[in-house]
């Protein structure tokens, strides 16, 4: 399967060979890894004849010249002050990883809360690792997935004890900064004991230009009566190629959300799968993509109903300007014993070009009775009677549509539950309808800019 | 203030005014009664500037200026409202932040300086009293989930904040009560001082006990056909429509 990629498996090889090795694993993770390289070799990249991957192309991405994540690993004190990201009024504790390497060495947090290198938690907290690691993504429904379990260089690490609330946020900005074509393969766990609460931020960025591909995969394990909030944000640069998959398992009673906010990208596909497996599990899983230029962002969602008595809720929107084009595929698994199942999705969609592209596909399979199950999808253009109404109030038309598309994309805000991420992104989401957020030059997320250029701003927090 | 001559429009072939005229004073109440589908929320429309009809011709002259020339937004800053026969709901915008985008706008057009935080709310919350709304609604978003008469409500709040030179009333008074009638007739009066004009456009005379008229146009066949006091509209309720036919001022 690899013919046409001679290049690309040169360099995994070659990071295999060297960077993977009875030091650097445990028999664990070794035997995972030789396995999965195999199941990559056989089942290669994804191509358009996968029926997921149909609209997902590749091919173009992965014809470009790539140098892999082996020699970027230090970093200068000039990148250093990249890291000391601020979200307004929250207290975070935060962690990066650059080019796939996890590069903050303080790792204790209070509580016994772990936040640490994954390569580093293997050694330290073999049990944990060896309980958890590669449960869900042993699921290779793409070569993808196999690759990323065969030479992952690194990742986070976060555990919660049972019983802890863990208090500040955790935020983990994951930056690209090479001085070539970069591919990089990171591999993250998440593990929440009993009753145990964690909120975490994820912050995909990129400062260089060179270009990049990041094959993510996450694993999140949320056991009995516990909370998992996850945010994601997502500011790459137009050559950034993001792929992830993030696996979610819930046991009985717990209570996850999950959202995803991409700003800004070149391909960019998210891919999220939860297996609600104890009653009384509860999953939100959203998003909000603003697409534009010729950037192309791919949600794709798998909720697996296993059990009876559980609820589930997606809700992802997007604003498609230019020749940008979204994708979203949700589907929702309820299981044959999966009685008393709740569960909704909803997809909705401004395309504002006619050259932008919009796909949607809603997919139900349901094998239980007793079931209360929706999905709507929608794609649409700017409601021309509210902006008319709008501009009879003396709202110019530019900011007419700002407001509709702001109030548009504010329905998954809302849904945030810190205060403070949720004004962040507001705010982050109006400079980009705006058109002041581009990831074309720096780490705009990252940085405080207070000052508009707009004459007018409509600040939404302080009214 | 107002002054229409002329006035021809079309929509998809299709001519709804057919040379009407219209001249509106400051400090002026003027009716505008027809009915059904004689071209009243076209005049509306067309004074507000939606841009949905084939061909206009004629003249409008607003403050001395041509009004056809003018954005619709620019129209609105020049103190031009409209209260909607049907308000359009607008999802997530609450009309709180909804009037504030509207009148920081109103006054950077202006050349003057936006109100402050503080001063808006100060004058949110008198402008609220004035049509009696509550708390709650004013958090709501535009219109959504608003039953009629709060909808119409809402459009006098809007028309209170923003204090227009001509304010046109589209069907106000229609899905109203009796108590819902007399609370949107009162905040339209107290509005009216005599630098202002009002156009109320209704099918019934009932809305004109409360919002009493200077001048009662009878607009039929996509013209003005009489013009009267405000006893042209009790005769008008009391013999109908079809009585008009015989006693237009012109030819119809």
């Amino acid at each position: 399967m690899m013919e046409n990629y001679q290049n690309l498996k040169q360099l995994f090889d070659g990071f295999f060979n060297q960077h993977i090795n009875n030091e650097t694993d445990s028999p664990v993770s070794l035997s995972v890894r030789k396995g999965a390289l195999e199941d990559f070799y056989r089942m290669g990249f994804p191509t358009n004849k996968i029926e997921k991957w149909r609209k997902t192309k590749l091919k173009d991405v992965l014809d470009l010249p790539y140098t892999i994540n082996t020699i970027d690993r230090l970093r200068t004190q000039e990148q250093k002050s990249i890291f000391e990201c601020e979200i307004n009024n929250l207290d975070t504790d935060l962690f990066s990883l650059l080019n796939g390497w996890f590069e903050t060495s303080k790792t204790t947090l209070p509580q016994g809360v772990i936040v640490c290198s994954i390569r580093e938690a293997e050694k330290k907290y073999p049990e944990l690792f060896s309980k958890y690691f590669d449960r869900m993504a042993s699921d290779r429904s793409n070569g993808l997935i196999a690759l990323n379990s065969a030479i992952y260089s690194d990742g986070y690490f976060v555990y919660v004890p049972d019983n802890v609330a863990c208090e500040r946020t955790i935020q983990i900005v994951n930056v690209i900064n090479a001085t070539s074509r970069i591919f990089v393969n990171t591999r993250n766990m998440v593990i929440v004991g009993k009753n145990a609460s964690l909120s975490l931020v994820h912050c995909d960025d990129s400062l260089s230009s060179f270009g990049s591909f990041v094959n993510n995969v996450s694993e999140f394990f949320v056991d009995e009566g516990s909370q998992l909030d996850f945010y994601k944000m997502q500011n790459k640069d137009e050559k950034a190629t993001v792929i992830t998959h993030n696996f979610v398992e819930q046991q009985r009673d717990t209570n996850t959300h999950a959202n995803t906010i991409t700003f800004n990208g070149g391909l960019i596909r998210n891919d999220t799968r939860v297996k609600l497996a104890g009653q009384g599990a509860n999953a939100d899983v959203m998003g909000l993509y603003l697409v534009d230029r010729e950037q192309f962002v791919d949600n794709q969602v798998k909720i697996d109903h296993a059990v009876s008595d559980c609820t589930s809720n997606q809700l992802f929107k997007g604003i498609v300007d230019e020749n940008g084009r979204a994708i979203f595929n949700g589907h929702i698994l309820v299981q044959q014993d999966a009685q008393r199942t709740a569960a909704y999705q909803s997809n909705n969609n401004i395309q504002l070009t006619d050259t932008a592209s919009i796909d949607t596909h809603p997919f139900l399979e349901i094998y239980a009775d007793d079931v209360k199950c929706s999905h709507g999808a929608t794609v649409g253009q700017l409601d021309e009677d509210a902006l008319f109404y709008m501009m009879q109030r003396g709202i110019c038309e530019r900011n007419a549509r700002m407001l509709l598309m702001f109030s548009f994309a504010g329905q998954v805000i809302d849904h945030i539950k810190i205060p403070a991420i949720k004004h962040r992104i507001s705010e982050l989401v109006s400079r980009r309808l705006k058109g002041e957020l581009s990831a074309c030059e720096s780490c705009e997320l990252n940085c405080e800019n207070p000052d508009s250029v707009m004459t007018f701003e409509i600040d939404m927090s302080k009214i | 203030m107002l002054e229409i001559k002329d006035l021809h429009v079309s929509i998809q072939g299709k001519e709804i005014l057919k040379g009407l005229n219209l001249s509106v004073k400051p400090g002026e109440v003027h009716a505008i009664m027809g009915p059904n589908g004689t071209g009243k929320s076209t005049l509306a429309n067309v004074i507000t500037g939606r841009d949905i009809y084939d061909n206009i011709s004629g003249e409008i002259i607003y403050k001395g200026k041509d009004l056809m020339e003018m954005a619709i937004e620019d129209r609105a800053r020049e103190g031009i409202f409209l209260s909607f026969q049907y308000p359009v709901e607008i999802p997530g915008v609450s009309i709180t932040n909804f009037m504030r985008a509207a009148l920081d706008e109103i006054y950077l057009y202006k050349g003057k300086k936006p109100l402050s935080g503080g001063e808006f709310l100060k004058y949110f919350n008198e402008k609220k009293q004035l049509v009696e709304m509550t708390a709650n609604l004013a958090n709501r978003s535009v219109n959504e989930g608003f039953s009629g008469g709060e909808k119409k409500k809402n459009e006098i709040f809007q028309m209170a904040m923003l204090n227009p030179d001509l304010a046109i009333l589209d069907e106000t008074d229609s899905g109203l009560d009796i108590d819902a009638l007399r609370i949107v007739a009162n905040g339209v009066n107290k509005l009216r001082t005599s630098e202002n004009a009002t156009i109320v456009i209704t099918h019934y005379q009932r809305l004109l006990d409360y919002i009493v008229p200077d001048f009662v146009h009878v607009l039929y066949g996509g013209k003005i056909v009489k013009t009267g006091g405000k006893e042209l509209a009790f005769e008008l309720e009391e013999k109908g429509y079809e009585w008009i036919k015989d006693h237009a001022d012109i030819e119809l």
